[in-house]
């Protein structure tokens, strides 16, 4: 009897332990754009590639697209990269948006890794433009505007090729058939 | 920039130190199997090569740092070439890699430490070092599969690195996390001493003793590790508080509080030969709640301010080491310990029974912290909702278990072991209990502010018993023949613990009972009033730092009379790369009162909000911790732990280990 006593600190920590298990798959912070479903900010910013021309946010409605937030300076970026170049080959338009960047590290970065993006918007350091609208804080960042100019969905973070496959390319799906 | 190897060399060095790991973990296992004292000789040399292998691991990685190697993803993270050179240095154990590779250096410096010691039998001395070897391969194991801070970024080799968060930026953050993690990780001695002494069978006293000035050590660094972090959440993170029950905050509570009951059982355990089974269980309860916390922090199944990456699959591989880990030791303590009853008698009123008392209260507060911090989690998992347990619980269950504490604290010390006549007892605390009494409850909560406040009551009433009792003591064991030379230095570090200890509760009584906290509009040239103090915005400005700008701003304040005591320059900053926030507090800081001036967001062009603190006696929280955690290093240079015991055994690695 006794000796069965001296188990209890075994089974309670068992007990914790099945709780720690299943809170692991749980993400506690799940934190959602302030944005989500509502209309993208209006903005016009310069492009990346071209200082004079300014690119609004009507110029980019119309059909479902991504924006993608990105920077020379940001390793998670270059991880990501080959996963933004298989969404623009499948067809999705991803827009790029250079954020606190430098040009000439911007373009060496494209003419290396390739460009996926039908466009880039420039917002370099000190600029408060779309990104600061956004709310973004970091790089990557990827949102999902749907036809209608509102924000769909959004990934704060390195994109894998899981998530495009699983939960990015259905997304993008759903959105291009609905209306 | 030409490639350097250093990365490769580090990674190479910490395979090799789990090799090492190894052979100090599975020799003397094998050792004491086969009864082959020869393989127990192993885990030393194997202790210190690990050591070594690890220090050029860990050197390494800093050299990374300090070239501004952005090939390596680590550095790249959390590196920046504008950074200064000193947080360079510290944002090595700035995020999750390299502040594994800080804790698995620690875990091998301790055990260095160890296999230095002297007069512990080769045998005891083998099985703590195997211990230690596994708790350091299974983190290892961690590190290398799932978190290597080597890896490189190659071809594409960033430009410039990401920078280290702003937060850490900050001197308290270079020495705050090796001073917590000296503590975490020392705990491991006491777990690996009690594991050796149930693989042995030997559970006696001369454990006891062993693992008792370990055990304080790590205490002592814990408690300093615990206070600067709570200091620098005090002006770091600019809210003005000392301690937000956060779940990584409550992470090292646990093994605080589990630890303070540890260094008090092993007392009765030691000096008695009582509750054995129970202070075994106590030192591999200490250790697994360090490692719980730990698994906490890491794996993002909480939500914090401190939380590291969340990653699902780390997760999983530290619960699986975390699983391992405590419940093979709570395993082998269900089937090992012995359960017969000790001979030793006491009754009721005694040092045993208090220290008891002080063992179950702690424990109990230990239950109540953990459940607070893991609720939201089974809440969770059982579709409940997501909920948050904030201060109102901690602080409406924690409080009154203190206060109880308090008084065992006092009773503790004067009371002899075994047993006491209570007519003695009272003999010696009446005096103390009245002084206590009336000033405590009738005089002093009324000086402050001139009206009475049970709290405020309650909690100068426990300063001054604990205050008062500590100084009868004194008087008392100094009136034997040989004086205040006979107060022993374990004796004074108790003295130093316990008004350490006071010195918290004043702090903590005073500042949450009369600070005041106010969020004002300050436009230049307006004063606004706080506490009788006035406060002008004189000025705001610009300034750029190394890899930041800021916000300016200065505040004079003038006392009642319209004199100016003190000009606070605050700012707020935005750092460049991270393009984070972060407010730089300014703090006119004194014995009675600190006066903490802190930047909200600009509200016009002329105005700011304005955080103005007034904290009355917070700084004692800091000095009481140091002067606790410094008494308990004092008690471990007492004298009586540097005296050889005899040695029992008499096996030829034995002698041949005491000729040399």
């Amino acid at each position: 009897m006794k000796r069965a006593l001296l188990f209890l600190p075994l089974i309670i920590f068992m007990g914790l332990g099945v709780f720690l298990y299943k809170g692991l798959g749980m993400d506690p912070s799940a934190r959602e754009s302030a944005l989500l479903n509502k209309p993208l900010p209006e903005f016009s910013m310069p492009r990346l590639d071209n200082e004079e021309l300014k690119v609004t946010r009507d110029d980019l409605l119309g059909e479902v697209f991504l924006i993608n937030v990105w920077g020379s300076w940001c390793p998670a970026c270059y991880e990501e990269h080959d996963e933004i170049l298989r969404l623009a080959k499948e067809g999705v338009p991803v827009v790029g948006l250079n954020y606190k960047d430098e040009r000439p590290k911007a373009f060496r970065y494209l003419s290396q890794l390739g460009n996926p993006y039908t466009v880039n918007l420039y917002e370099p350091d000190g600029v408060r433009a779309l990104a600061f609208d956004l709310g973004v804080y970091g790089a990557p960042e990827t949102f999902l505007i749907d036809k209608e100019g509102i924000v769909r969905y959004h990934v704060s973070g390195e994109i894998t090729a899981r998530m495009v496959d699983e939960v990015i390319l259905p997304e993008v799906r759903k959105w291009q058939n609905a209306y | 920039m030409d490639i350097l190897y250093l990365p490769e060399l580090g990674q190479f060095a910490l395979i090799l130190a789990l090799v090492m790991a190894s052979v100090q973990a599975l020799m003397p296992l094998a050792g004491s199997m086969t009864r082959q004292p020869l393989w127990l000789a192993y885990a030393q040399p194997a202790a210190w090569a690990q050591f070594a292998l690890l220090t050029v691991s860990f050197a390494f990685l800093t050299a990374s740092f300090l070239v501004d190697d952005f090939s390596v993803a680590y550095v790249a993270n959390n590196s920046n070439s504008a950074l200064p050179w000193y947080y360079k240095f510290s944002a090595v154990w700035g995020a999750h890699e390299g502040s594994l590779l800080l804790w698995l250096w620690i875990l091998a410096g301790w055990t260095f430490a160890v296999s230095l010691s002297k007069g512990l039998p080769v045998e005891v001395l083998a099985r703590v070092l195997s211990v230690l070897g596994f708790v350091s391969i299974g983190m290892m194991l961690f590190v290398i599969l799932t978190s290597n801070p080597f890896d490189r970024y190659l071809p594409r080799i960033p430009t410039d690195g990401a920078d280290l968060n702003p937060l850490l930026q900050d001197p308290g953050l270079i020495f705050h996390p090796p001073m917590l993690y000296m503590g975490y990780v020392g705990f491991a001695v006491t777990f690996a001493f009690a594991l050796a002494a149930l693989w042995s069978g030997k559970l006696d006293t001369a454990w006891a003793r062993w693992s008792r000035p370990w055990t304080s050590v790590a205490w002592a660094f814990l408690t300093a590790g615990i206070a600067l972090g709570s200091w620098w959440a005090y002006y770091e993170l600019g809210w003005g508080g000392w301690w937000f029950w956060d779940p990584v905050e409550n992470a090292s509570l646990l093994p605080w509080l589990l630890g303070t009951a540890l260094m008090h059982t092993l007392a009765v355990t030691e000096k008695r030969g009582l509750f054995k089974s129970w202070t075994v269980l106590l030192a591999i309860a200490t250790f697994s709640t360090s490692l719980l916390g730990f698994f906490l922090v890491r794996s993002g199944v909480l939500n914090s301010v401190h939380a590291f990456a969340n990653d699902p699959d780390r997760g999983l591989f530290l619960l699986m080491l975390l699983g391992a880990t405590i419940g093979l030791s709570l395993l082998v303590y269900a089937l090992r310990v012995p359960t017969l009853k000790a001979r030793a008698s006491y009754s009721l009123i005694s040092k045993d029974v208090f220290l008891l008392a002080n063992n179950v209260i702690l424990v109990v507060a230990t239950l109540t912290v953990l459940l607070g911090t893991v609720y939201p989690l089974i809440m969770d998992a059982l579709n409940l909702g997501k909920i948050s347990v904030g201060p109102p619980y901690f602080n409406a269950l924690f409080v009154p278990q203190m206060l109880l504490l308090g008084v065992f604290m006092g009773l503790g010390p004067l009371t002899d072991w075994k047993s006491m006549r209570l007519d003695k007892l009272r003999k010696k605390i009446w005096l103390a209990g009245a002084i206590t009494l009336v000033l405590g409850f009738a005089v002093l909560p009324w000086v402050y502010d001139g009206s009475w406040n049970l709290w405020v009551a309650l909690g100068l009433t426990l300063v001054l018993w604990i205050v008062t009792t500590t100084f009868r003591d004194m008087w008392e064991t100094s009136r034997t023949k040989k004086g205040w030379k006979g107060i022993t230095l374990s004796r004074w570090g108790m003295y130093g613990g316990h008004l350490g200890a006071a010195l918290i509760v004043l702090g903590v009584t005073m500042v949450s009972n009369y600070g005041e906290e106010r969020d004002v509009r300050m436009a230049i040239g307006e004063p606004v009033t706080v506490k009788g103090y006035e406060f002008t915005l004189v000025s705001l400005g610009e300034r750029e730092g190394p890899n930041f700008s800021a916000d300016t701003a200065v505040v004079e304040m003038r006392n009642p009379n319209g004199r100016l005591q003190r000009t606070f320059r605050p700012e707020k900053r935005m750092y460049h790369v991270r393009g984070m926030p972060m407010t730089q507090v300014s703090i006119d800081w004194g014995p009675l009162k600190d006066i903490y001036v802190a930047m909200g967001e600009p509200v016009a062009d002329d105005a700011y909000a304005m955080r103005i603190h007034y904290k009355p006696f917070v700084r004692w929280i800091w000095w009481g911790s140091f002067i606790a955690g410094l008494a308990a290093i004092l008690a471990v240079m007492d004298r009586r732990y540097r005296i050889r015991v005899p040695e029992a055994s008499g096996d030829k690695l034995t002698q041949a280990r005491q000729a040399d």
